[in-house]
């Protein structure tokens, strides 16, 4: 848990975010006055029904699609690095034809990062080891299983250091043992590097296992339909009954009919 | 690595047992028919293989023909490669660009280079600038056409982390684009060296040549010695099998991870 003064300072301020997808016949409002703020090492889920605007808010926080309105404010980290939102895909995204090591090291070689060689060589050596891959720091990524290829993900976006991880449905696509491994390596994580965590899931049990804080989004176009706190302590059991309770809270008001389909949005 | 699979010598004995059936075939029926004009045998044109650095019929050496040829090739494939890749890359990365370019590549495409010969010719005069321009020109779209289709079949999600790292275009066509495109562009040269090779023999059989695999197959038919003429078949054949076994085994060592996720 981030401690003493969770709240005092936001490291992100989302105000008023508003987005429409317009396409040529037909125009899809996805978003309709998103407001929140993260608090320093604080684990944000976003929950709500299908197609509500979980991933573009997640896409326009990590600067990957523009809002029409609202503001997004990120406090200057200390470090001065260029990037301060990093973000994790459903599929892990890795360049096949990179090994995990150079995946790791990718956003660093950019011109937006000016890291020096032996920095770049002590992050990666220290990010394997974070993800317990240091013996496959030569592989490519076809040969590693999926929970794996995950975990390389997760270091090749923290290697920038970012101010906030973006994690867009990323564990959905693993089977539920390397699943909630992950999870817990994501907690730990957390606790280890101080990070700042907003995820989009669609599982309530996953969304209390790690959360600090689940916001729940409307139907289309999504608003802020409500804030549940998760107050429970870490490690967090699925058999206790409070946590089942919470869960319980959670899945009762993540509802959807799923009416409203819109062709024009993004995958 | 040295050892061969039992089944990969079964599969290797199929095809030579097909080979030497052939070359049996060959060899009987040139001694029934025992006239060189028309059918020479094994013997002989094997004769001018295994003296490949003597004089064929006063000439160059088989293997002098053969690095003239080899030498042109090479020549107009890296010329064609230099212009096509780029080309490539940006017609694949600007829609813009495709679709100033399109249509004209589509309609020079299907043009067969020798056709271009009579321009070439008045452009460059006899000898080898038109040689290198048909090769160039015959190795020229099939690499620009597997680079654009690279370009294309990137996957935008690569795009996307590209961008969360704030990459410039530069560093997106540079650390994206083109390490994601490359087995499709080896793909183009493999093939645009099969047919500049074609290229190269053919271009080589017009008038004005003095030398290469293709001039020597003439100037061998002009004297009615059709023994040279196998031989220089033989080795253009083995020098396509040859590079293509080389492309192949670029294709394996570095492009493994190619279609797997």
């Amino acid at each position: 848990m981030g401690g003493e003064g969770l709240m005092a300072e936001p490291v992100l301020s989302i105000s008023g975010i508003e987005k429409t997808f317009r396409g040529e016949s037909e125009s899809c409002p996805a978003l309709s006055g998103v407001s929140f703020d993260i608090a320093a090492e604080e684990i944000i889920c976003i929950m709500g029904p299908s197609g509500c605007g979980k991933s573009t808010l997640l896409r326009i926080i990590g600067g990957l699609e523009h809002e029409d309105k609202g503001s997004i404010h990120t406090r200057a980290e200390p470090l001065g690095e260029g990037v301060s939102a990093a973000m994790i895909f459903q599929d892990h995204a890795l360049f096949p034809w990179l090994s995990v090591e150079e995946n790791i090291i990718y956003g660093l070689r950019l011109s937006a990062q000016k890291v020096p060689d032996t920095e770049v060589h002590r992050r990666v050596d220290d990010l394997l080891s974070l993800i317990h891959l240091t013996s496959f720091a030569r592989s490519l990524p076809h040969e590693l299983s999926g929970g794996m290829k995950q975990r390389v993900s997760v270091a090749r976006a923290l290697a920038i250091r970012p101010s906030i991880l973006l994690m867009d449905e990323p564990f959905s696509a693993l089977d539920i043992f390397t699943r909630r491994e992950l999870e817990d390596e994501i907690l730990r994580i957390r606790q280890e590097l101080k990070t700042t965590i907003l995820m989009v899931t669609h599982n309530p049990e996953e969304a209390v296992y790690i959360a600090d804080r689940i916001i729940i989004l409307s139907e289309r176009p999504g608003v802020v339909a409500g804030i549940v706190t998760v107050p429970l302590p870490h490690p967090r059991s699925p058999a206790d009954p409070d946590f089942i309770r919470i869960r319980e809270e959670v899945a009762g008001r993540v509802k959807g009919k799923n009416v409203v389909r819109c062709g024009i949005q993004h995958e | 690595m040295v050892l061969i699979s039992k089944q990969k010598v079964r599969e290797y004995g199929k095809g030579l047992a097909i080979i030497i059936l052939l070359l049996v075939a060959w060899q009987c029926a040139a001694l029934v028919i025992d006239n060189n004009y028309i059918l020479p045998s094994l013997t002989e044109i094997a004769d001018v293989l295994l003296h490949p650095l003597q004089p064929v019929l006063g000439g160059e050496s088989l293997i002098a023909n053969t690095m003239v040829s080899l030498k042109e090739v090479l020549t107009g494939f890296f010329c064609a490669a230099a212009l096509a890749i780029p080309l490539g890359l940006l017609i694949g990365w600007s829609s813009e660009v495709q679709a100033y370019l399109n249509p004209a590549t589509q309609i020079l495409r299907p043009i067969p280079p020798i056709a271009w010969m009579p321009f070439a010719i008045a452009w460059f005069g006899i000898g080898i600038n038109s040689i290198l321009f048909i090769i160039a020109l015959g190795a020229f779209f099939p690499i620009l056409i597997n680079t654009v289709d690279g370009v294309k079949g990137i996957r935008v999600r690569w795009i996307e982390v590209a961008e969360m790292f704030h990459a410039t275009t530069f560093e997106k066509l540079r650390t994206v684009v083109l390490p994601g495109a490359l087995p499709r562009i080896w793909t183009g040269l493999r093939v645009s060296f099969a047919i500049a090779w074609m290229c190269v023999v053919a271009a080589e059989m017009l008038p004005g040549t003095t030398a290469g695999l293709g001039f020597l197959i003439m100037y061998a038919y002009n004297l009615g010695q059709l023994d040279v003429i196998g031989a220089g078949m033989v080795v253009i054949g083995i020098i396509g099998l040859g590079a293509d076994m080389l492309f192949r085994a670029g294709q394996d060592r570095f492009f493994s991870w190619e279609g797997k996720d």
